[in-house]
């Protein structure tokens, strides 16, 4: 195999850059379904709308795709609390969540991606900003810009995200409805009305994901696809409801596919997450972190 | 009526249908009927397990290209008559469908679900990266042009996926007869109760992946003979994955009728639209009518005539 | 407890940080009948849940029927003899009232070992089980369609379909009126009478002291009384645990 020791310190540098981004992508789900349990496997086809709305608009007015992303949180926050609403009239309320929730995030997820393709085509589309293309280097150590910029973004909406879980009242009302409805309707919170909070956080976050995304690589609308198994490896390795557990967790797949990548190949990276699910999902399905 | 003469039934209307066909001088009838055939299939084996059971298979593409490519191999290997083929295709989906149910279905069906989504994704994965099948760059299979007692191919193929559906469609009316069809219902009502009332539930669940994925499998195995060339991106469409779930979901997933009038109705439909429209448009129909019927009608058109019915006495 | 139906010894359970079931010991006896109360909360639920397979407990053991019974699934469990009805009802939605019987006959007494029932037989039994609870005229409706009260009825019939030496009831009773309490209690006498072990988790303490020969008090995942009824109602600290409240 010829093991350099650039060609390893680089591996694992690109793992955790990869892995910062990954924990962008999981946030959100870690939320849906790790905190309110709502399987919303239509995750990655709002990071994919995330992505082409930064596209389009980074093409058109030049405007930086993370600002695009930021002036687009509050329109993904309402998409998101609409998407619960539906949700929760049609199954919640009724207690089928299971096999009609599913089939209907699915139905969510794949007339996306058919919407995408009529409007956009399967041409690969990409973005411009000044840190795309240069790296930055430290001795032996290579840090593509297109990597860092979007990992520490990354990590900074996670900090804030973990800030407002813990010290807003609705932060923490969110993370008690997990745990108690009833104690938390006693307290004069509506526990639909929290959730639906949420699940709008959590779509907001695929607007900044999806900024990131289509910074790291082209994207094209059956990308998302992907990602499904990835975010629920990330979930599930890094343990449901604990926001530390999914950067963990992503960080550890991302440095997990840079390697396979490297000494493998690409083309092999989507099966490293489903193997890490299943192993998981085998061995220690409560995760690293899990409650 | 007994499961014996609901089969001997099927039969005739096989026959009826085959001839029929043939009548018609376009083999276009064929062609086309052969893909809704397909999808009789495939929502019939979705259905066995997520109609009877409640766990959602959401990676019937990965059962149904397994089919594809188990024949695709043995074609570069030796040459093999396609009923076995299609044998071979049902064990190897089964085989897999056996597995991924071990592993995962002693959990939430939420896991059982993702993990048959990131199954796809994989298998397409190691596809692409496998050269003797062909990889990214797809494989040929010449088929013939003509059979003897038959005629042109197709109807041959025809008549094959002819059959399969009627095993299909008798192995889940079967079931739902059956005892093993109360178990079924039992592990969808309440898996918990079901367990406390003596079901063994986890050997129920593998025994429907397992039949889901064979059957799916089976209905995998002649289409590399349909299509000629093969490319993962086929064998792997998108519309496996949809329509498996939108036609039972759609047509009713409580009885073995609703898979069929789902496949019929949006089979027909789509071979229309695909003709008229584009295909990505009719794609897209087919998944605002998934979303629609969930939400509007969680009990498919089954359920909407039920309803009718029992409103009506 | 030598030649105890059901033995269970240092049962322990916890969710997360929280100690659900803080080694718990208890012996039952064949044909006895054993009330278990409790405040909400206290574990008892768990408790059954543990007993039956449903959860799995951390340290402790179970033996039932000389046999230990650890690691076993529920459904196996059922079949060796134990059934218990949910507290919440959980009957089988999409099957009639009457196919809701014919599941535990057929997977759990069909199951056993020379046991086998011919339809008509597991016909008889199913009207047999109905007429037991006042269920018979709602034979081939959906559960959706039965009162509170009648599903209730539901679920114990369910239980008992299953054939049990031991039958674990879970607050059955909750929201009956009286004459309906004492009724589900007149029948749970004759099985008893019949042979079948009881174990009665209730609120209702008329019907728990009609019922039970000995019982048992869980607070906070702890046993803190096992004896005789009257003797265990005057205990003090069952009276400023339980009965106080």
């Amino acid at each position: 195999m010829g093991l350099s020791f650039d060609l390893l310190i680089n591996a694992v540098i690109a793992g955790i850059l990869l892995g910062g981004f990954y924990t962008a992508v999981t946030i959100g789900v870690s939320i849906s379904f790790g905190i309110l349990d709502i399987v919303n496997i239509a995750h990655p086809a709002f990071i994919i709308l995330g992505s082409y709305i930064a596209y389009i608009v980074n093409a058109r007015l030049g405007i930086d795709p993370i600002a695009v992303s930021i002036i687009m949180l509050p329109v993904f926050y309402l998409l998101g609390a609409g998407v619960y609403q539906v949700y929760y009239e049609s199954f919640e309320r009724r207690g089928q969540e299971s096999l009609r929730g599913l089939s209907f995030f699915f139905g969510l997820l794949f007339v996306t991606e058919v919407m995408l393709i009529l409007v956009f085509g399967v041409d690969y589309r990409y973005v411009e900003a000044p840190y795309i293309g240069p790296s930055w280097r430290l001795g032996v150590m290579d840090f593509p810009l297109r990597m860092l910029v979007p990992c520490i973004t990354a990590l900074a909406l996670f900090a804030a995200l973990e800030l407002f879980l813990s010290y807003t009242f609705i932060g923490r009302a969110i993370a008690a409805v997990a745990q108690d409805q009833l104690a938390l309707r006693l307290m004069g919170a509506s526990p639909v009305r929290i959730k639906r909070i949420a699940f709008g956080i959590s779509i907001a976050t695929a607007s900044v994901a999806g900024a990131l995304l289509i910074i790291i690589q082209p994207v094209e609308p059956s990308v998302g696809r992907e990602y499904i198994g990835r975010v629920f490896a990330i979930c599930v390795l890094g343990g449901l409801g604990s926001l530390p557990g999914t950067v963990i967790g992503a960080m550890l797949l991302g440095i997990l596919e840079s390697f396979t990548a490297t000494f493998y190949g690409p083309s092999w990276a989507p099966a490293v997450a489903f193997g890490v699910l299943l192993l998981t999902l085998a061995f220690r399905p409560a995760g690293l972190l899990g409650r | 009526m007994r499961t014996r003469v609901f089969l001997l039934l099927l039969i005739a209307v096989a026959i009826v249908v085959f001839f029929a066909a043939r009548l018609v001088s376009n083999d276009y009838v064929f062609f086309a009927g052969y893909t809704v055939l397909q999808f009789v299939v495939l929502a019939t084996a979705w259905n066995i397990l997520g109609g009877y059971t409640g766990y959602v298979n959401f990676g019937s593409a990965a059962f149904f290209a397994l089919g594809a490519y188990a024949t695709v191999f043995m074609h570069k290997l030796y040459p093999l008559p396609l009923p076995l083929l299609i044998v071979i295709g049902a064990a190897v989906s089964g085989i897999v469908g056996l597995g991924m149910g071990y592993l995962t279905l002693r959990l939430r069906g939420a896991f059982f679900a993702i993990a048959t989504l990131a199954l796809a994704v994989v298998l397409q994965t190691l596809v692409v990266n496998w050269d003797f099948v062909g990889g990214s760059r797809g494989a040929y299979i010449i088929r013939p042009n003509e059979i003897a007692l038959i005629g042109p191919y197709i109807q041959y193929l025809f008549l094959l996926m002819l059959a399969l559906a009627v095993i299909a469609l008798a192995i889940a009316r079967g079931i739902e007869r059956s005892q093993l069809g109360y178990g079924f219902a039992t592990i969808r009502d309440d898996e918990l109760a079901a367990e406390a009332s003596g079901v063994p539930t986890l050997r129920l669940k593998l025994i429907a992946t397992t039949l889901s994925g064979a059957l799916m499998g089976m209905a995998g195995a002649p289409f590399p003979y349909y299509i000629g060339y093969l490319q993962p991106s086929s064998a792997f469409g998108l519309e496996y994955a949809v329509n498996s779930i939108a036609m039972p979901m759609i047509g009713g997933t409580t009885s073995w009728v609703g898979p069929l009038i789902g496949a019929i109705l949006l089979g027909s439909l789509q071979q229309i639209a695909t003709v008229t429209i584009s295909s990505a448009v009719n794609l897209l129909i087919v998944g605002l009518l998934l979303v629609g019927f969930v939400i509007i009608a969680p009990n498919g058109i089954v359920g909407l005539v039920q309803g009718w019915i029992r409103g009506a006495k | 407890m030598a030649g105890a139906l059901l033995e269970v010894t240092g049962l322990s359970k916890r969710f997360g940080g929280f100690v659900a079931l803080d080694g718990i010991d208890l012996n039952v006896a064949a044909g006895e009948r054993v009330g278990l109360i409790g405040p909400n909360g206290s574990g008892k639920s768990t408790l059954v849940n543990c007993i039956c397979g449903t959860l799995v407990n951390e340290s402790g053991s179970v033996r039932f029927d000389g046999e230990t019974v650890d690691g076993l699934l529920t459904h196996e469990r059922t079949r060796r003899g134990m059934a218990r009805s949910f507290q919440l009802p959980r009957p089988f939605t999409t099957l009639t009232v009457a196919d809701n019987l014919r599941v535990p006959l057929l997977y759990t007494v069909n199951a056993r070992p020379g046991h086998a029932l011919s339809p008509s037989e597991l016909d008889a039994r199913c009207a047999e089980l109905l007429q037991l609870v006042a269920l018979a005229d709602k034979a081939r409706h959906l559960p959706r369609d039965l009162t509170q009260v009648e599903m209730r009825k539901l679920e114990l019939a369910r239980a008992m379909a299953a054939e049990p030496k031991l039958l674990i009831a879970d607050e059955s009773m909750a929201g009956l009126s009286q004459s309906e309490v004492d009724d589900i209690v007149g029948l749970l006498i004759r099985l008893n009478e019949r042979g079948i072990t009881i174990i009665l988790i209730e609120h209702i303490m008329r019907a728990v002291m009609k019922f039970s020969q000995r019982l048992i008090v869980l607070v906070s995942g702890k046993k803190i009384a096992d004896g005789v009824p009257d003797a265990v109602i005057r205990d003090p600290e069952v009276e400023r645990a339980y009965l106080g409240q």
